[in-house]
């Protein structure tokens, strides 16, 4: 089953050098596509990337680039564990907000002292995250409603039903925003200062990050649980055949992936806002799904591609500073996300005929002789 | 088949994202330009006086509402003060922490003061104010406080109060619309005040109140297809006078309310002079929110050395709210507006904020 999607969605590995040369290649056509685009609006590219390098380098950028990679990470994982299946939960962005929203009312009522508190908000938007995706699952096993015109669908409902609780219920009017209670002192989530150089510290939420990262790859490549989901991946009657029951699989992935989603709002509720108003980020989700594609839903990839986006996002001042419009970060994210795919399929594709040319010439060969 | 197809969209995306990039940039750096040549022209002859640093809400410089009123007052400090500036803007979807750092490579950068345009910036101005004490820090729209930042307010409800007495006295149907962006406090005050200019017109007045999205979607203030649906569906209820406190979303209540004969109010700046030529005409009048006075009067008061800490209230009595005149067609009600004008500049009329 070697087709386009299966090879996107990174279920066919490439092996030795290729697997090396492929995201490189992607790199430098990035690059060339934005330089062209740099030298065409009459900037210095070669001195945009130096910008970009020595800004990001800064300890404070260094701070920034980790915190905001934790949260697209996160972002990432949450749409992986759909699309390792097949499953297309478009829905992210709605389940994270809407479980921002309310783990961040839960939060602020304190209902219990300190860490625990913070043990309650996570639990609530991990729940409400799997919850809210569990409705599109449940319409796909049992109506057969398709989860990309679902999930699209509840995060339009996400948004209004979540201004409805901020406003009528969880919210106070402050000035000219509208916030939750903000969640008490002792149930933040420390940053620390370990980057020397820079009193910004590090959200230790990373901690979490990173160990939903390790539980993903572990799940899904060592549990009779990750194989199944693989399995119905790649081919669904096989998945059938072997005794795997999909519509099971389907409402558990979709759950999960919600569930994952619910963490994307922690680092910046817990660790910077402590409320949730009106300000807070929207289209994390879809920013995960980019991440994703280009991680190739690999726990390390995702993380090398939040920390590359992040990168980028944090760059967006410097480069204003420098007269270059703030635009050409989105450009780059978009140019590096389909190099890499477009790498990946040219690799993939000289692999093939060079595997075609290395059996015919066999033959050919023994046909000789 | 699957191979081909996503092949050619991907191309045709990736085509079209550069051709859009390229005009973009040609865009942006064209005006830039033309920005840095008048700043350079009056700034030849004497040092800069300060150097602003200035951070827009997402759309910055060039959105025709919002952000552009903040860039007109800071290009007449330019001209008129000889200060040099330097511009950030927002990108949608981001974070308190990149707004922070936005502020504070302002202010590290030796920007000072530093202007914060829109509500958002306000946890992350409380928080970078503290960092630079030394720095003076202005914040358009938004109450934070602190001993070295200067809030920028503005009455709203007392120039929708004169737009609402004029929709009222020019509504022969006595049925008017109000589109509002996005359903935020902020807006709150524009639907207040004209609800309650028209009803002081009119007790009995029918009013149609629609806001077009639900934050934390702010597509509301830059959505013209929703705006016109929305002024379509008033109009069709009977409405003949729309207010539009929709930021770039009016462009749509006015195309609406051309299409029906209708007539509509604008917001924030004369739209009778800035919208789109072919609906200018519809536009009896707009609410002005004169936020380049604003943005203008404190760097002139930071040059002058005479900044104070704390809320300035850009009110009827200060002329930091109004509405226009351009056009001729309020002309026949100026006496009565003017009235209602002076009643709550002596505060015999008390208008809700709320």
């Amino acid at each position: 089953m070697n087709t386009f999607l299966n090879r996107l969605m990174g279920r066919v590995k490439l092996g030795g050098l290729l697997a090396v040369a492929a995201p490189i290649l992607a790199i430098v056509f990035a690059m060339l596509i934005t330089s062209v685009v740099l030298i065409a609006a009459g900037k210095p590219a070669l001195d945009t990337f130096g910008w970009l390098i020595d800004n990001g380098s800064q300890p404070r950028s260094i701070v920034n680039i980790v915190n905001l990679g934790t949260t697209y990470y996160l972002a990432a994982v949450a749409v992986a564990i759909g699309f390792r299946m097949n499953l297309f939960n478009i829905g992210v962005d709605g389940q994270y907000r809407l479980a921002a929203l309310i783990s961040a009312a839960v939060g602020g009522a304190a209902v219990l002292p300190g860490v625990l508190n913070i043990v309650l908000v996570v639990v609530v938007a991990v729940a409400v995250g799997g919850l809210w995706a569990a409705i599109a699952g449940f319409l796909k096993v049992r109506r057969g409603v398709s989860e990309v015109i679902s999930t699209i669908m509840l995060n339009a409902i996400a948004t209004a039903f979540g201004s409805w609780l901020l406003i009528e219920h969880f919210g106070t009017v402050n000035g000219n925003a509208i916030a939750t209670t903000p969640i008490p002192d002792n149930a933040h989530v420390p940053a620390a200062a370990i980057v020397p150089g820079t009193q910004l510290g590090i959200n230790t939420f990373v901690i979490v990050a990173i160990v939903v990262g390790i539980a993903y790859a572990v799940v899904l490549s060592r549990t009779r649980f990750g194989f199944n989901l693989r399995a119905t991946g790649r081919s669904e009657p096989a998945a059938v055949a072997s005794g795997v029951s999909v519509k099971k699989m389907v409402l558990i992935t979709m759950i999960l992936s919600g569930g994952a989603a619910g963490l994307i709002g922690m680092p910046e509720l817990l660790g910077s806002s402590f409320t949730y108003n009106t300000n807070f980020p929207a289209g994390l989700g879809f920013t995960g799904i980019a991440v994703a594609l280009l991680g190739r839903n690999n726990a390390v990839g995702m993380a090398i591609g939040a920390l590359l986006f992040s990168f980028l996002d944090t760059s967006s001042d410097i480069l204003q500073l420098h007269d270059i419009s703030p635009e050409i970060v989105k450009i780059m994210q978009g140019a590096i996300v389909l190099s890499v795919i477009i790498a990946y399929e040219l690799a993939h594709r000289y692999r093939l005929v060079a595997e075609q040319r290395r059996v015919s010439r066999e033959l050919l060969e023994g046909a000789a002789a | 088949m699957l191979r081909t197809s996503v092949t050619k969209l991907a191309a045709t995306a990736a085509t079209g994202a550069v051709l859009m990039a390229a005009a973009a940039c040609g865009g942006s750096s064209s005006t830039s330009s033309e920005a840095s040549t008048s700043a350079a022209a009056t700034t030849a002859a004497a040092a800069p006086k300060a150097k602003v640093g200035l951070a827009y809400d997402i759309g910055g410089r060039g959105d025709q509402s919002f952000n552009d009123a903040a860039a007109a007052g800071l290009d007449k400090a330019k001209t008129d003060l000889g200060v040099d500036a330097k511009e950030l803007e927002a990108t949608a979807g981001e974070t308190d922490a990149q707004k922070e750092e936005r502020l504070r490579l302002l202010a590290q950068g030796g920007y000072n003061p530093v202007v914060a345009i829109g509500f958002a910036y306000s946890a992350a101005v409380g928080k970078v104010a503290k960092e630079f004490p030394d720095v003076k820090f202005a914040i358009v729209d938004d109450a934070v406080a602190g001993p070295n930042i200067s809030n920028l307010l503005f009455a709203e409800e007392q120039g929708s109060f004169l737009v609402g007495a004029a929709a009222a006295l020019k509504s022969a149907k006595g049925n008017v619309g109000f589109v509002g962006g996005v359903d935020v406090p902020l807006i709150h005050k524009f639907q207040a005040g004209f609800e309650a200019g028209a009803k002081a017109v009119k007790p009995d007045i029918k009013i149609q109140t629609k806001y077009l999205t639900q934050p934390p979607d702010f597509g509301g203030f830059n959505d013209p297809a929703k705006g016109k649906t929305a002024a379509q569906g008033m109009i069709d209820a009977g409405a003949d006078v729309v207010y539009a406190a929709a930021g770039g979303s009016g462009g749509g209540v006015f195309e609406a309310a051309k299409a029906a004969g209708a007539k509509a109010i604008g917001v924030d700046s004369d739209q009778a002079k800035t919208a789109d030529p072919g609906v200018q005409g519809v536009i009896m009048t707009s609410m002005l929110k004169k936020v380049d006075v604003a943005v203008y009067d404190f760097i002139k008061k930071f040059v002058d050395n005479a900044v104070v800490a704390g809320p300035t209230i850009y009110d009827l009595k200060a002329g930091g709210v109004d509405y226009a005149t351009t056009g001729g067609q309020v002309d026949d009600i100026k006496s009565k507006l003017d009235e209602y004008k002076q009643k709550i500049i002596s505060g015999e009329i008390t208008v809700p904020s709320k």
